[in-house]
């Protein structure tokens, strides 16, 4: 079967969650759309460790798993806070950014 | 005793630094320190002396290196000092009148709450100017240059709770400040086209360069000596100079500081001798300065002015000498120590009528003290005496000589310098002879509230030695030509020109003009009243009391041109430059206000931002890529 | 051939959930589409010669992160329904463009190329002693250091996470000594509540003590039980009261204090 399609299927679902980041306002899901993209990441590098046979694809995926469970963790916890202290996980909400 | 010369420099630099760190504490020794460490300049210059007497006539050139100071390359200066006749005569001069002023002031300061601060003040004086004389180069002559305007500023402006001695301070410093232009121009032409600014190897190389280049080198050096010695066109600060403490006056303002100039044409001799022209222009402003500062003293009512004028004038000699060229060094070191004694002397003695009179420094207010102050009245009379160039009094010995020098040459020069010369010394006569008997004789003009009296033995003491000095050293330095023959090493052996008058007959024409001056005085100030006020007066004498209009003409040629610059700077800065700058804020400040609308605080726009720069940037890539 | 199957049932699949993420409102309908999400790509992984991938996918992203996410959900509230309604101007538009472009761009791009199957090197020969072998063998080998500090990084998001969300305590310890001492300050009984009763045929919860005279004590009897009438029978014993249900407050759940 030709790889590209993992590549195809891999730049739908990138492009899926970005869009999730973009249009949810709630926090947790444009998380879970970060979430998606580093996924969609992770089987690119599968699909290309296969393709030239380096084993060391693999293991970068699995880094790319890792960083993405810490940054889970810290994430959520952010999430807590700021439910915590707003009542609220808008992402519109805290717009103290403003210029 | 010569290898210890640098103790010269040191003791008085350790004494001044002691005291100014003590601060408080030193109130109650501070003087005595000072005192303590001027006597001891005293010894190791006498020392130094005798043993630079016992060697041979040419090797009477004490150097020695002490630190390599700016090893910079090219311009590599060693600080190291050099004693020889001419920086000898220096240091015996500086430091026993130094230290007989030094002792003076301990009674003149008594009463003063600042004392210690004035004699660490003093040793920072004596310090610097014998850094000055000592120096081995025209740099480490430069820093004690320096240290000498800087203890005149300090010292002028010692009682700079009055703000035009303040003002009169910072005049100083800032005249002094176009003097010390010339000298850093100097030395950088010495360093372009000489390759040093050591003496040695300047003087070695100066043959070898162009009469322009001397020229231009003389010029500066004449415009340092200019702003030091209160010259003709930079004389207007010593005047106001005055207002400096009496023994500051005797010391820096009469005796040496202002000398130095002086100095410095003579120490740099084989520079203005491949410079003729500007050796012309040290005695053009040497006559130029001798007349304009005896026509000032002539119409000077403040005693202190007055002497203030004669030290001008007799400077004026000086450098009239130094710019007669080999000829005229001798004489005008010559002149110089002797007025350092005369002139010191009567400084001290104005100081002590002032003492005695409660700071009253106008003549129509003194009249017939020499009953009431006779220590003064002799020790002024024989320093009196000895400027007038009456015989046997050490001004004759010297002044004369300078006379009689002017009228050597040929052409039209001889005629001009010897006769202001001798003109000089006819004026000289009349305002100090008219001094002295405005002071001295008369009727007493003084107010009831005042009582004359003698001045304690510290303060007659040093007078007396002064004027001792004043009626002895130049006979005694005159006698078969050993003051010639004792800087010879320095100035060279010159052929003795024959003057274009007879000697003898110069010698009576002047004495005849002496004579006069004392009878013009005589009749003036002595067999008629002296009014309490200024009486009206011709155009000159009004100008005369105005300083020949020498601050007007400062002010319309530099102070208000520079106003004018000044203002529009001001204006040019705050419309173009701070203009500029704030129209650029401003703009800025403009275009952050348009640029902070896209600051939503939207977390999602900025991350819509990013994903279409992230297209954008991809789109390139691709594009690129085929 | 299989690997055509499996993809063409899975791919389909994993897109339609991934759209979840754009068009559920619920949030946890969404974390369960992003589980297919990952479970697919679990199945992809081991279709791929990474099996040790396959299994840590589904082990920390399905067991670990989602569930993560559901309980941070329940934390902050399933019910928080969000309006899908755009509060941004032009913030849809934009986005739709932009991540279409993007997906138009590298598949447009991507698309063209061909890799030929007979040069896709495969990981046969790599994972001959077993892939999580052939992994380890790289991780701990060249990647160690990677590790090192990836192990660093997990330590301090812990510690972070910890950090974020520590709340500080706002009142004093309530310890043995403390409560006695409010108690004896209360003017209460200051040893324990009597015990329910112990007869001698009979020894439950719902009997009462008697105190010395006999009488049935009404503190031995839980207030719960008595709430809600089960209490034995016994005679002298006040009818219960109606008793409201108690208000939750920490400090008065002992019923010591008043």
């Amino acid at each position: 079967m030709n790889p590209m399609n993992y590549v195809i299927l891999a730049t739908v679902l990138f492009s899926v969650g970005a869009t999730a980041v973009l249009l949810r306002r709630n926090a947790i899901i444009a998380f879970m759309g970060i979430e998606l993209m580093l996924n969609a990441s992770n089987l690119l590098l599968v699909t290309f460790a296969r393709v030239n046979g380096a084993i060391a694809g693999q293991v970068d995926a699995f880094a790319v798993l890792v960083v993405a469970a810490a940054e889970v963790v810290v994430g959520l916890a952010i999430i807590i806070a700021l439910s915590r202290s707003r009542q609220n996980i808008s992402l519109d909400e805290p717009s103290e950014m403003k210029g | 005793m010569l290898h210890l010369s640098w103790l010269i420099i040191a003791v008085p630099l350790a004494s001044a630094a002691v005291i100014l760190l003590a601060g408080r504490a030193a109130r109650k020794w501070g003087h005595w320190l000072a005192v303590a460490a001027s006597a001891t300049t005293v010894i190791v210059g006498i020392g130094a002396f005798v043993q630079m007497l016992g060697l041979d006539r040419g090797d009477r050139a004490f150097h020695e290196t002490l630190f390599r100071w700016i090893p910079g390359g090219e311009l590599s200066v060693d600080a190291g000092i050099l004693v020889d006749p001419l920086s000898m005569s220096f240091v015996l001069l500086v430091s026993v009148v130094g230290t007989l002023i030094h002792v003076y002031s301990v009674a003149y300061m008594e009463h003063d709450p600042r004392r210690s601060t004035f004699f660490a003040y003093l040793n920072l004086f004596i310090a610097a100017m014998f850094l000055l004389v000592l120096a081995d180069s025209y740099l480490l002559l430069f820093v004690g240059w320096e240290g000498v305007g800087l203890a005149s500023y300090l010292l002028i402006g010692f009682w700079n709770q009055k703000s035009e001695f303040a003002t009169a301070a910072n005049k100083a410093f800032i005249v002094n400040r176009i003097g010390d232009m010339g000298l850093i121009l100097a030395m950088a032409l010495m360093f372009a086209h000489l390759g040093s600014v050591d003496f040695a190897h300047a003087f070695a190389a100066a043959p070898g360069a162009s009469t322009g280049v001397l020229t231009a080198i003389g010029l500066a050096l004449l415009l340092a000596a200019c702003g030091k010695s209160a010259q003709f066109p930079l004389q207007s600060w010593l005047g106001d100079a005055m207002a400096g403490p009496t023994p500051v006056s005797a010391l820096i303002h009469a005796a040496t500081m202002v000398t130095a100039g002086v100095y410095l044409v003579v120490r740099s001799g084989p520079i203005f001798a491949g410079a003729p022209n500007a050796l012309l222009a040290v005695a053009a402003v040497g006559a130029i300065t001798l007349v304009m500062g005896a026509i000032i003293g002539m119409a000077k009512d403040d005693i202190k002015k007055a002497l203030a004028a004669s030290t001008m004038s007799q400077i004026g000699y000086m450098m009239l000498a130094a710019g007669l060229g080999p000829v005229g060094y001798a004489f005008a070191i010559f002149h110089l120590l002797t007025h350092g004694f005369f002139k010191a002397g009567m400084f001290l003695g104005a100081g002590s009528v002032m003492h005695g009179m409660d700071d009253q420094v106008n003549m129509r207010r003194f009249g017939g003290l020499a009953t009431l102050m006779k220590f003064t009245w002799v020790t002024f009379g024989l320093g009196w005496l000895a400027i007038l160039g009456v015989p046997p009094f050490s001004g004759f010995w010297s002044k004369d000589k300078i006379i009689e020098a002017a009228f050597i040459g040929d052409g039209w020069k001889p005629w001009v310098f010897g006769l202001t010369a001798m003109l000089g010394a006819g004026l000289t006569a009349y305002y100090m002879s008219r001094l002295f008997f405005m002071t001295f004789y008369g009727g007493k003009r003084w107010t009831d509230d005042q009582h004359p009296h003698e001045s304690p033995l510290m303060m007659t003491v040093p007078m007396m030695i002064l004027a001792a000095g004043s009626a002895v050293l130049g006979l005694v330095l005159a006698r078969g030509n050993a003051f010639t023959a004792w800087l010879e090493p320095v100035t060279g052996t010159v052929a003795h020109g024959e003057p274009v008058l007879a000697v003898p007959l110069i010698m009576t024409l002047t004495l005849i003009l002496v004579a006069l001056g004392v009878a013009a005085a005589y009749f003036q100030y002595v067999s008629r009243p002296v009014p309490i006020t200024e009486p009206r007066a011709s155009v000159l004498t009004l100008a005369a009391r105005r300083d020949l209009f020498q601050d007007t003409v400062n002010g319309a040629l530099v102070q208000w041109p520079g106003e004018v610059l000044t203002r529009i700077a001001v204006y040019a800065d705050a419309a173009a430059i701070d203009g500029a700058v704030n129209k650029t804020a401003s703009g800025t400040a403009g275009l952050g206000e348009v640029v902070r609308k896209l600051q939503t605080g939207k977390v999602r726009s900025y991350a819509a931002t990013m994903l279409v720069g992230v297209v954008i940037l991809l789109a390139i890539v691709v594009k690129g890529g085929r | 051939m299989r690997e055509e199957v499996m993809f063409w049932t899975l791919g389909p699949v994993m897109v339609l959930a991934s759209l979840t993420l754009l068009f559920a409102r619920k949030a946890v309908h969404v974390a369960m589409g992003v589980v297919v999400v990952m479970i697919g790509l679990a199945v992809i992984y081991v279709a791929q010669d990474a099996p040790f991938l396959g299994v840590v996918q589904i082990v920390v992203y399905t067991g670990a992160v989602m569930m993560l996410f559901l309980f941070v959900l329940m934390l902050v509230g399933v019910d928080q329904r969000e309006s899908l309604r755009e509060t941004i101007r032009g913030q849809r538009v934009i986005s739709i463009l932009a991540a279409g472009g993007l997906a138009a761009l590298l598949i447009g791009f991507l698309g063209k190329v061909v890799i030929d199957p007979a040069h896709v090197g495969g990981l046969t020969q790599a994972n001959a002693a077993g892939n999580p072998q052939a992994i380890a063998g790289v991780m701990f080998g060249s990647f160690v250091l990677v590790m090192e500090a990836l192990g660093v990084l997990l330590t301090i998001a812990a510690v972070g996470a910890i950090v974020l969300t520590f709340v500080p305590r706002m009142s004093p310890t309530l310890n043995q000594r403390t409560r006695s001492d409010a108690r004896i300050q209360g003017g209460l009984d200051p040893v324990n509540k009597p015990m329910p009763g112990v007869y001698a045929r009979h020894n439950a919860l719902d009997t009462p003590a008697l105190d010395p005279l006999g009488n049935p004590l009404e503190a031995s009897i839980s207030r719960v039980l008595r709430a809600r009438k089960q209490e034995l029978e016994v005679p002298g014993l006040p009818q219960a009261p109606e008793i409201e249900p108690p208000a939750f407050d920490g400090n008065e759940r002992e019923g010591g204090t008043p």
